[in-house]
């Protein structure tokens, strides 16, 4: 309800707002006519089929693929192309991460405070402080020490997740962060997130999985090379915005406090089997 | 006792382990970098390539560390340029180094006066070393040293995750430039004492062995500093004793150093799987 009514305010200025935003790799374009604005402690869900543009979006909002059009602002000031946004945590998808690489948990976290103390050759003593409280309240502190390619992908997430947030930022965005892990560790990271979106974190996270991602989140944005639609899930989700968005036929069953979505009858039966809870509603209510 | 000092008594030999150690402390500490990256092909290929520079310094009557210095940092940012054009890393390696080495043997067949200056940056002339070409080494080295110092966070984070480390403020272009500069004086300084085609052992084996010790980025770097050093020292004294090519014998060397270490950590991990068994029955 209070999302409803920021988005239908314009006396809230946007955290983050992109205007006719284009982009594409050689002569290819990815997407074109995007139009976006993120509110502070706003949690939201860019959803859309693998291919369909969104790490390239959240790769150009941090400034690491020059658009071809379009602006971005970033509290009331336009960022030149190229440019990361001052203040702004990124998770990247685990496929990008090389996990051999020889860093414990804790000496990941603290690359996320280069901005906040970049003088010194080394991490300080308040680094450590910082990153470690941080993996406390990710809750692997105990895993400070280990190296991070022997964390289980759940684990390895939350360490992402914690040197994110170790700079103090205004914005996180995350990339597929549920795309390689199973339910359980699913439901742990939204509901994670969604603690952090409680205290005042605005978040944007990519995903490709309807129903135990997406129909779990405040806000979603529909994307297939160019917002489809946007809103609450139970407004957004119908047949028709999935099928363009997805580009198939969809079945969407709207229950009392759960949204079902399937392909066909036989994995709708599969999803009314499946009881995940809907962690993120229930903690936004 | 006597036999143990022998060596010793030789100037030019004290100056070559003297030089063969800082070239190796220098490769190693740089050789974690490298490998890490997974960029043991571009050091390869590039020392490889500075060849032709360094050919070209000598016709040209440059300096040599001047002439080949600049020529490896611009086959390095050349090689940078091209990755990704549609041009994958290791093609672009085979292009730009093989051209260069190739410019070099094409200048040494027209002039034919440098067979044996050509040998030996093929192959390393550790002894041959001068009291100039030691504080050259030494100097680079402690440059080197200081700037990996001053510079290991934004590098630790360049090197793990470039894409974040843009977000999080570190200059990731400077530092993509920085890296090659340092790879290129890391390169044209070490190359006179290994040789073109052994360098890329003291780069990749002593880090290898590192990795294999510790999980550690920073413990790693202090791992391979020490064995780079250690084993480039000892490399060379017993080439003395067994009468071979000082270059080879560095290298075989750190095979054997590599081999134990790997056997060693594979009966020890073996040995904790089996005790942590028989708790479990």
């Amino acid at each position: 309800m209070l999302l409803a009514l920021m988005h239908s305010s314009d006396r809230m200025e946007p955290l983050l707002e992109i205007k006719n935003l284009a982009c594409g790799y050689q002569a290819q374009s990815v997407f074109t006519h995007v139009n976006l604005k993120l509110y502070p402690k706003q949690l939201s869900g860019l959803v859309g089929p693998s291919g369909c543009g969104k790490t390239t979006l959240i790769k150009v909002i941090l400034g690491l693929v020059h658009p071809w059009a379009g602006e971005i602002w970033f509290r009331g000031q336009r960022l030149q192309p190229g440019a990361s946004p001052p203040n702004v945590g990124y998770v990247p998808q685990v496929e990008t991460v090389d996990w051999s690489f020889p860093v414990t948990a804790e000496e990941v976290v603290m690359m996320g405070r280069y901005r906040k103390h970049n003088v010194s050759p080394f991490p300080s003593k308040r680094d450590r402080q910082v990153a470690r409280g941080l993996l406390h309240r990710v809750g692997i502190e105990n895993l400070a020490r280990s190296p991070i390619g022997e964390l289980s992908g759940g684990q390895q997430q939350r360490v992402f997740i914690a040197r994110a947030l170790v700079g103090e930022p205004d914005i996180v965005l995350l990339d597929e962060p549920t795309s390689s892990s199973d339910l359980r560790v699913q439901h742990e990271l939204l509901h994670l997130l969604a603690e952090l979106n409680q205290q005042g974190l605005t978040i944007l996270l990519s995903t490709h999985d309807l129903n135990s991602v997406a129909t779990h989140l405040p806000w979603v944005i529909c994307f297939n090379h160019g917002i489809i639609a946007q809103g609450e899930p139970t407004e957004v989700f119908t047949s028709e915005t999935l099928e363009r968005t997805f580009g198939g036929e969809m079945i969407v069953i709207h229950e009392s406090d759960r949204i079902l979505i399937a392909s066909s009858l036989s994995t709708l039966r599969h999803q009314m089997q499946d009881n995940l809870p809907s962690i993120l509603r229930q903690t936004h209510h | 006792m006597d036999l143990l000092f022998r060596p010793f008594q030789y100037e030019f030999f004290s100056r070559a382990l003297l030089v063969a150690m800082l070239a190796g402390l220098l490769c190693g500490v740089m050789g974690v970098y490298i490998t890490t990256r997974r960029m043991s092909y571009i050091a390869h290929g590039l020392s490889h390539a500075i060849l032709g520079g360094a050919v070209l310094s000598y016709v040209l009557q440059l300096n040599f560390y001047i002439g080949a210095g600049i020529w490896g940092f611009v086959a390095a940012l050349v090689i940078q340029f091209l990755t990704g054009r549609k041009i994958y890393a290791d093609a672009a390696i085979g292009i730009v180094t093989t051209a260069s080495f190739a410019l070099g043997i094409a200048i040494i067949s027209t002039y034919r006066q440098f067979t044996k200056n050509f040998e030996a940056a093929l192959f390393g002339n550790v002894l041959g070393v001068t009291p100039n070409d030691v504080w050259v080494v030494a100097l680079v080295t402690l440059i080197l040293l200081a700037l990996v110092f001053i510079f290991y966070r934004p590098l630790l984070f360049w090197c793990f995750d470039r894409d974040v480390a843009k977000v999080h403020g570190v200059p990731v272009f400077a530092m993509d430039v920085l890296f090659a500069l340092m790879l290129a004086a890391m390169l044209v300084t070490t190359l006179q004492i290994l040789g073109v085609t052994l360098i890329i052992s003291a780069i990749v084996i002593p880090a290898s062995i590192a990795r294999i010790l510790s999980d550690r980025f920073g413990t790693m770097m202090i791992y391979a500093a020490l064995l780079g050093a250690g084993i480039s020292f000892a490399g060379i004294y017993l080439s003395y004793y067994f009468d071979v090519a000082s270059g080879a014998s560095v290298v075989l060397l750190s095979t054997v150093v590599f081999g134990i270490v790997l056997l060693w950590t594979n009966v020890k991990q073996r040995r904790k799987r089996r005790i942590a068994d028989s708790h479990l029955l």
